[in-house]
């Protein structure tokens, strides 16, 4: 299954995507430059974390507009898999791929550290290999990671079970304390409607090696593999 | 010709920005001070008249996100 | 628009001496213009020229079968670390910008180590910091002060460090009243690259096309080398156009941009535009390829209009870099520039007469011989003052003080405390290398392109050095030779930065020359050269001169990930050991400032023997699976060692710890600061084993008593019994920095 990891100037967890998804069996991955406007070949789409165009005006706001974008709205809208993992949910959101917005951290600062995650639809192809109530315990790293959407909106969301991981505490409890950034309804990570565009804050790319302190991202791209 | 696009957070949604900025004018003194918001103001420099229409696709589109900002403009 | 003539008045604002016009006159053979002084004045700057250091300089080790490239050859020195690989690492300050304005001063700071970093054909793969503010406690002015610049020094590495996808792994920070009002920003990146990749900063080739790419110059940091190169005073702060504003976002594309040509072989030479931007590349890569560079400079790409020659070449705006491109490769050069969305010109050629000619408009401005200008500047052997011995600490002298409460005291200090709330805002992740988080004794990080664990800690007691700059020096070096072997990694190099007072000042040269001499004796004995560094004089506020303080950071190698060792005990059941001697040195200790407001006495002593002894015995034990946990004894003594073995535990452990009959007084127990000395924690069968292999490197072995589930954390000691309850403590520890901040 071959991989496209999109670089947007500014990107920078880029190439932490691709090491981590070479470890995989069964697994290839090649970049794909946001000026080119192809995804031909390619079976699954990640974008990556980072600061595409430094998130100047608001983050994912610029990269929205570039020409590998374009692709990346057909691919999804021909069902294949989309993941966006930090700044690619926001861009995500931005390209209304996804609903919602990410905005500033309720405390104001950038936060960098593992993080539980509970996860609450087990039934999609980005997790299927876990169950409903699996905590993970996967980094994250942003500054606006604080998930805003109207009250309609976050119903509809519950409603069709498309929260897929939701922040909370070492036992799965999803508290306010576990709630890292302010996100409504502690939400994580959501997915389309079709459930084949998926963001989500965490970086499971980070949780992919033993000597970085956790292996619960592999679930995640294991789910995209395994058919 | 000059327009300025004033993007705001919409009423609804958390502005800890805001927030964190009318603690700090308590602070300092201005005790009375009620509901902070901090939104940006964008100027763009114009040869001439600038296509209205056009200008407030942009503005939608890329220098807010409608999902949480509002935006107005004013052309000088 | 006609420059100002040239008067003594104008001459001594550009801190120009009068011997040193002498000598620029004998350089020129005639009088400088307006824009010619500009340039001999930030040149010959001590930022630039280390025209006071340099002689002290000269002390250090630079040499070693393992240094590739050496100190002052280049932008950094460049270390082997086996199979093809080697690192490029470097310090350097941003104090005084950061004084003015600490979220950019801190900010221009990360971006101009990174690109000394990448300038070498290295791509950063992290970054440390050392960072020194005045104290944060209370609600004086001065106190608020502290903490805006603490929070906006914080904030301003987080944004670039962050945006620009380079891990903040480690460091340290600080509190003292000497820095109230001159923080010390202390950045260290470093890079990895294949020794073949070794990019030099020469412009060599005569007829070589000269190329500027990165963002428009603009008026901003208009002579930054020559402010950090004075006493910081009131009226600095109307000195706000010496600061820049940085873009990570550039300079993101700049270092993928230099990546990518570096590796396509279009380049002959590069350096990157920091201090003295135009001015100092072009000079500094006509010295080092020992030819001229002409350039012009109405072809600078420019963010303002009506900017003159002086302006231009003196503007320290940020992400710049000048290229020298191999003749005929100028297509390809443009096509990667292109790439990345760079402005790029191409505004010169390398010149065979050893002159820095610069042009505008085709009209000479500038024509000084390269050479003379960036290497010849004056050289000051500055007078010091006569050593004093420290008083000794009268220990009758002291009030007593209560030792259940000097415990939670001494771990709520924010020098003590936890720094979570700043590494918290560090993205230490990206790059996925970060083995072991900031907060234990050395940052780990897995190299994934050379495929090699590094260990690195950046030290300084600035007490110590305060009360004696030699010992505190030594100590700096063997303290972070300390927490390499603690981590488990053998040293390898160290990179530097020497803050001190202005050396006008007999004292604070002392301070200088002292602490050079005592660093570079301790490199010798740890056989770590120096690879380069950074000088930072004139920190200095209206109370006096900042405490000396010559940081050191050291970068070690960790050969099997199995060796990767933190401070954090691992389970309860568990043996404490020490591994040193109990110690009885409480002179210029954390104890006597904290609990007593004192900065008295002597250091402990260091004894090299016995600190390698150390080391290699702790080494041992760790490559044969002996030692579950090691936490070297510095700020606070074995009180806080044993405190943070058990509060950086997650969950949070306890201790039980008997120290039998000392016949030392409990404070003087928990809280000297005798050197060579480490905490490890061993499962109790190993013990033994642990025991006889450390001890048969003549380390002395005690145990002290079991990890335990906790809550207590529990002290005997010549039958006395203290008990803390460990969440207390965390709570002290944990959230000191937190509250203050919030």
């Amino acid at each position: 299954m071959k991989f496209a990891v999109i670089r947007f100037p500014g990107s920078n967890c880029d190439q932490d995507c691709l090491r981590a998804l070479q470890t995989f069996e069964g697994a290839s991955a090649d970049y794909v430059w946001h000026k080119d406007s192809s995804l031909a070949g390619f079976d699954v789409v990640v974008v990556p974390g980072g600061f595409s165009y430094g998130d100047y005006l608001r983050c994912g706001a610029i990269a929205r507009f570039s020409p590998i974008m374009a692709a990346v709205k057909k691919f999804a809208a021909e069902g294949g898999p989309v993941i966006g993992i930090c700044n690619g949910f926001q861009i995500l959101c931005e390209s209304h791929l996804l609903p919602g917005a990410l905005v500033r951290n309720r405390d104001l600062h950038f936060i960098c550290e593992h993080v539980h995650l509970r996860v609450e639809n087990a039934s999609t192809r980005f997790t299927r290999t876990l169950s409903q109530g699996d905590v993970l315990r996967i980094p994250i790293a942003h500054g606006e990671g604080c998930y805003f959407a109207d009250d309609a909106t976050i119903e509809k969301l519950e409603a069709e079970n498309r929260v897929l991981v939701r922040y909370c505490n070492a036992r799965g409890e999803v508290t306010p304390e576990a709630n890292p950034n302010g996100s409504r309804n502690n939400i994580a990570g959501i997915c389309n409607e079709a459930g084949n565009v998926f963001g989500l804050m965490p970086h499971p790319e980070r949780a992919c090696d033993a000597l970085l302190g956790s292996t619960d991202g592999r679930a995640i791209f294991q789910s995209l593999l395994s058919v | 010709m000059k327009a300025i696009v004033t993007v705001m957070p919409k009423p609804s949604v958390l502005d800890p920005q805001g927030a964190a900025t009318a603690e700090a004018m308590k602070h300092l003194g201005l005790e009375s001070v009620g509901r902070v918001r901090v939104g940006k103001s964008i100027e763009i420099e114009f040869p001439s008249a600038p296509d209205e229409a056009k200008l407030h696709e942009i503005a939608r589109d890329l220098l807010s996100n409608p999902v949480i900002e509002d935006y107005s403009i004013q052309i000088l | 628009m006609s420059d100002p003539a040239i008067t003594p008045e104008l001459i001594a604002k550009h801190g120009i001496t009068p011997e040193e016009y002498e000598r620029i006159l004998a350089i020129l053979g005639r009088e400088p213009n307006f824009t010619e002084l500009g340039v001999f004045s930030v040149m010959w700057s001590e930022h630039c020229s280390y025209k006071n250091s340099r002689p002290e300089l000269k002390k250090f080790p630079t040499t070693g079968e393992k240094v590739l490239v050496k100190a002052g050859e280049e932008n950094a020195g460049v270390i082997d670390i086996g199979g093809g690989w080697a690192v490029a690492f470097k310090m350097e300050s941003h104090n005084h910008p950061s004084a003015i304005e600490p979220f950019q001063g801190a900010a221009t700071g990360v971006g101009g180590i990174i690109r000394d970093i990448f300038t070498m054909g290295a791509r950063p793969v992290f970054s440390l910091n050392s960072l020194r503010f005045g104290p944060i406690e209370g609600d004086t002015p001065e106190a608020r002060t502290n903490r805006r610049l603490f929070a906006g020094v914080v904030s301003g590495i987080s944004h670039y460090g962050n945006c620009i996808g380079i891990p903040t792994i480690g460091g340290e920070v600080y509190f003292d009243e000497s820095y109230s009002g001159n923080p010390l920003v202390n950045v260290f990146c470093l890079g990895v690259l294949r020794h073949d990749q070794i990019a030099r900063g020469g412009a060599v080739g005569v007829g070589n096309p000269v190329f500027y790419v990165g963002a428009e110059t603009g008026r901003d940091g208009l002579a930054g080398a020559a402010f950090a190169s004075r006493d910081l005073t009131e009226e600095s702060k109307e000195d706000r156009p010496a600061v820049q504003v940085g873009d990570p976002f550039r300079e993101k594309l700049l270092l993928e941009a230099c990546l990518e040509l570096l590796a396509s072989g279009c380049v002959a030479g590069i350096q990157d535009m920091g201090a003295a931007g135009l001015t100092c590349s072009t000079c500094e890569t006509a010295s080092r390829g020992g030819t001229g560079v002409e350039i012009d400079l109405a072809l600078v790409p420019k963010r303002e209009t009506g900017m003159t020659p002086y302006e231009i070449l003196l503007s320290e705006s940020q992400e710049r870099m000048l290229v020298i491109v191999k003749k005929g490769q100028e297509s390809k050069v443009k096509e990667i520039f292109e790439k990345w969305d760079l402005p790029y010109a191409q505004i010169g050629e390398v010149k065979d007469d050893g002159f820095m000619r610069v042009k505008n408009n085709g009209v000479t401005v500038v024509e000084i011989p390269a050479r003379a200008l960036a290497d010849e500047a004056p050289v000051y052997h500055r007078e010091y003052a006569e050593k004093k011995t420290p008083e000794p600490l009268d220990l009758s002298s002291l009030a007593p003080v209560y030792v259940p409460a000097a415990l939670p005291r001494l771990l709520a200090d924010p020098s003590i405390a936890s720094k979570r709330w700043v590494w918290r805002q560090y993205d230490h992740m990206v790059r996925l290398g970060a083995t072991v988080l900031p907060g234990s004794d050395a940052a780990v990080f897995v190299v994934r392109e050379a495929n090699r664990i590094l260990a690195a800690t950046s030290d300084c007691n600035a007490i110590y050095c305060k009360q004696d700059p030699r010992e505190g020096a030594r100590i700096a070096v063997a303290e972070a030779a300390r927490n390499l072997a603690c981590s488990g990694a053998v040293p390898l190099a160290v990179t530097d930065n020497l803050n001190f007072g202005n050396p006008h000042n007999p004292e604070n040269f002392l301070q200088l020359r002292e602490a050079v001499e005592g660093m570079a004796e301790a490199c010798r004995e740890f056989s770590t050269p120096v690879t380069g560094g950074n000088v930072s004089l004139y920190n200095q506020n209206p109370a006096g001169a900042i405490d000396p303080t010559p940081t050191v950071g050291m970068v070690g190698l960790i050969e099997d990930p199995a060796h990767v060792t933190t401070q954090a005990f691992k389970q309860a059941g568990d043996t404490i050991l020490l591994l040193g001697e109990l110690g009885d040195e409480l002179g210029a200790s954390h104890f006597l400032k904290v609990l007593h407001g004192r900065k008295a006495g002597a250091p402990p002593k260091l004894d090299y023997a016995r600190e390698k002894a150390l080391h290699e015995g702790l080494r041992a034990a760790i490559r044969a699976g002996l030692i579950a946990s090691a936490h070297d004894c510095s700020e606070g003594g074995l009180g806080v060692a044993l405190a943070e073995c058990c509060l950086s535990a997650e969950p949070q452990l306890g201790a039980d710890i008997d120290f039998g009959t000392t016949g030392l007084s409990p404070e003087v127990l928990l809280f000297n600061e005798s050197q060579s000395r480490v905490v490890v924690s061993v499962k109790a069968e190993n013990v033994g084993a642990a025991r006889t292999l450390i001890e048969k490197h003549g380390v002395p072995v005690r145990v002290l008593g079991t990890v335990t589930a906790g809550p207590g954390f529990i002290v005997k000691a010549d039958g006395t019994t203290f008990e803390w309850d460990i969440p207390t403590l965390h709570d002290a520890w944990a959230n000191t920095i937190g509250n203050l901040m919030a």
